[in-house]
């Protein structure tokens, strides 16, 4: 009988070879230069492959960051030494790798404090105002957050060529304007914070929008655009009101995740949901942040928002909502930040305050934006209005508008729903 | 009880695709797998070779030659082995079929023969 049945086993935490890839590739890339990112792809996912190779045989080591950094920096350096025009930043490299698995990674991995400025920079370039908004998210899935194209395209509903296309463009033009691995001076950050935390919301909102809920990448969007988010709480120079307020807006809508669907993978209303299944620690981390995000005299969208989300993720039941408070702050939000759909939400909550007349009254506005034209939720909204004033048909119309409109299966199934039960 | 050497023939390039996420998950179906081996107390020993391909010595008309490999044509590349106990091939193969390496090659099982009857 062997000696070794017994032997301890170092388990991985969950994620580790994602984050890790982010990590190492920042590291990897302030050596080579934002203009080599593929090269700097290429060794992290090199070292991840020989672990993977490796460890069934010889188990997990004691320490799996330090073992995959010190894996990437041969790889590293085997190219450095090949590479004659890369080779004066070798010695330095060298350094600076050593310094990482001596000190910093012999702790918990993800210990928010342990996060090396090459990441925080990372984020900084791949949020570049200089690149199209959906290059960016791409390119920070990509870059920071160490998801693969086709992972990327399975969360954005999309093909996987297109995703590789738009990260082909990103490279190019990350080579072409000379953005470099480096975090903004102060004069330009409050702009470049600005962009970086744009594109969170947008990881963020893709991750929520509700789907079928059963796609883990899906999932893992939302999880990614906190823990980008929290990253960004680890430096001073970033740690802004802003970053607070979007960090309290993640959370206090993420306490809803698990109960905005029922068994069946249908969509359920705020008023039908079960609030005793609403996650309570992760709405005080939401409040926690609501406080946070009040230092200062900065008020933005999020600030805005997180306050919509913390008035409902606070209220015992749905008749207990402050509407009034609603309605303020979405007319705050809609001076702020103008846009259809938050003048839609707005119509419902004045409809909530004033009466289904009143909200009607706004959409009315609203149905000649061209943006709304095709969008389902107006005339759904609508529907709901007049169910609730008693005109059925006008209701009926309204749901079979909606219905032909693009939708989710979920959406589709409780427009048809909620028409079914008008008679 | 009998010795069994499983030989795992990896095709190479089989893992390049994956993402980060992908090769953690695979890679802890694996370590599931050699756990269930280890807390049975079938494992014996195992280790991963070298990729470069290995060196083939032979002799002939009294003359050593040694070859750098690969040695054949080979889509096929030795990973690594597993030593392990099991009753009978049934049982070897049993286990083997729950490897998830086989999703990236084969597998290939020879007991060992230590007294020349193929048992200890």
């Amino acid at each position: 009988m062997s000696g070794e049945s017994q032997a301890q086993v170092n388990r991985l935490v969950e994620h580790l070879f994602r984050h890790q890839a982010g990590q190492m590739l920042a590291i990897l890339t302030r050596f080579f230069g934002l203009e080599n990112l593929d090269l700097a792809e290429d060794v992290v996912q090199e070292a991840l492959l020989q672990a993977m190779r490796q460890w069934p045989f010889g188990g997990v080591p004691d320490n799996p960051r330090a073992w995959l950094i010190q894996v990437a920096k041969n790889k590293a350096l085997d190219i450095l030494r090949r590479n004659a025009s890369l080779q004066r930043i070798q010695s330095e490299m060298l350094q600076r790798l050593e310094e990482l698995q001596s000190t910093h990674v012999a702790q918990d991995p993800f210990d928010i404090d342990q996060i090396p400025d090459e990441q925080l920079a990372m984020i900084f370039a791949c949020c570049h105002p200089d690149l199209s908004k959906e290059v960016r998210v791409a390119l920070t899935l990509k870059a920071v957050s160490g998801f693969s194209v086709p992972e990327i395209a399975r969360a954005f509903l999309s093909e996987p060529t297109t995703i590789a296309q738009r990260l082909v463009r990103a490279k190019r033009r990350l080579r072409e304007s000379g953005i470099k691995l480096a975090m903004p001076m102060s004069d330009e950050m409050a702009a470049r914070l600005d962009s970086v935390l744009q594109v969170l919301y947008l990881l963020y909102n893709e991750g929520y929008t509700a789907h079928s809920g059963e796609d883990l990448v899906r999932h893992d969007l939302c999880a990614e655009a906190i823990r980008l988010a929290r990253l960004l709480t680890t430096r001073p120079a970033t740690d802004t009101p802003a970053v607070h307020a979007l960090l309290a807006l993640f959370y206090l809508q993420a306490t809803r995740l698990p109960t905005r669907v029922d068994g069946d993978g249908n969509l359920l209303l705020l008023v039908d949901q079960d609030r005793s299944q609403w996650d309570q620690a992760l709405l005080h981390r939401g409040l926690r942040h609501l406080d946070r995000c009040a230092d200062g005299d900065q008020l933005t969208e999020y600030h805005l928002q997180a306050g919509i989300a913390a008035i409902h993720a606070t209220s015992a039941t749905f008749e207990d909502t402050d509407w009034p408070a609603l309605l303020n702050l979405y007319e705050r939000l809609l001076c702020l930040a103008p846009s259809p759909v938050v003048a839609l939400n707005r119509a419902i909550a004045e409809s909530m305050v004033d009466g289904p007349v009143a909200g009607l009254r706004s959409l009315e506005k609203l149905s000649a934006e061209p943006s709304m034209k095709s969008y389902y939720l107006l005339p759904a909204v609508e529907a709901d209005l007049l169910r609730r004033l008693g005109r059925t048909s006008e209701a009926a119309d309204c749901y079979r508008l909606a219905l032909g409109r693009p939708c989710s299966e979920p959406e589709r199934r409780f427009l048809l729903g909620r028409l079914q039960a008008l008679f | 009880m009998p010795k069994f050497m499983l030989i795992l023939h990896q095709t190479p390039g089989a893992y390049d695709k994956l993402s980060p996420e992908e090769m953690q998950q695979t890679f802890q179906r694996y370590q599931s797998w050699v756990d269930g081996i280890k807390t049975s107390g079938r494992y014996v020993v195992s280790d991963k070779l070298k990729e470069e391909g290995g060196k083939l010595v032979s002799r002939s008309s009294g003359q050593v030659t040694v070859t750098d490999g690969p040695f054949s044509e080979a889509k096929e590349v030795v990973g690594g082995y597993f030593t392990l106990r099991a009753a009978d091939y049934n049982e070897a193969v049993a286990l083997v079929k729950e490897c998830p390496f086989l999703e990236c090659g084969t597998i290939s099982i020879r007991q060992t023969d230590p007294m020349g009857c193929g048992d200890e």
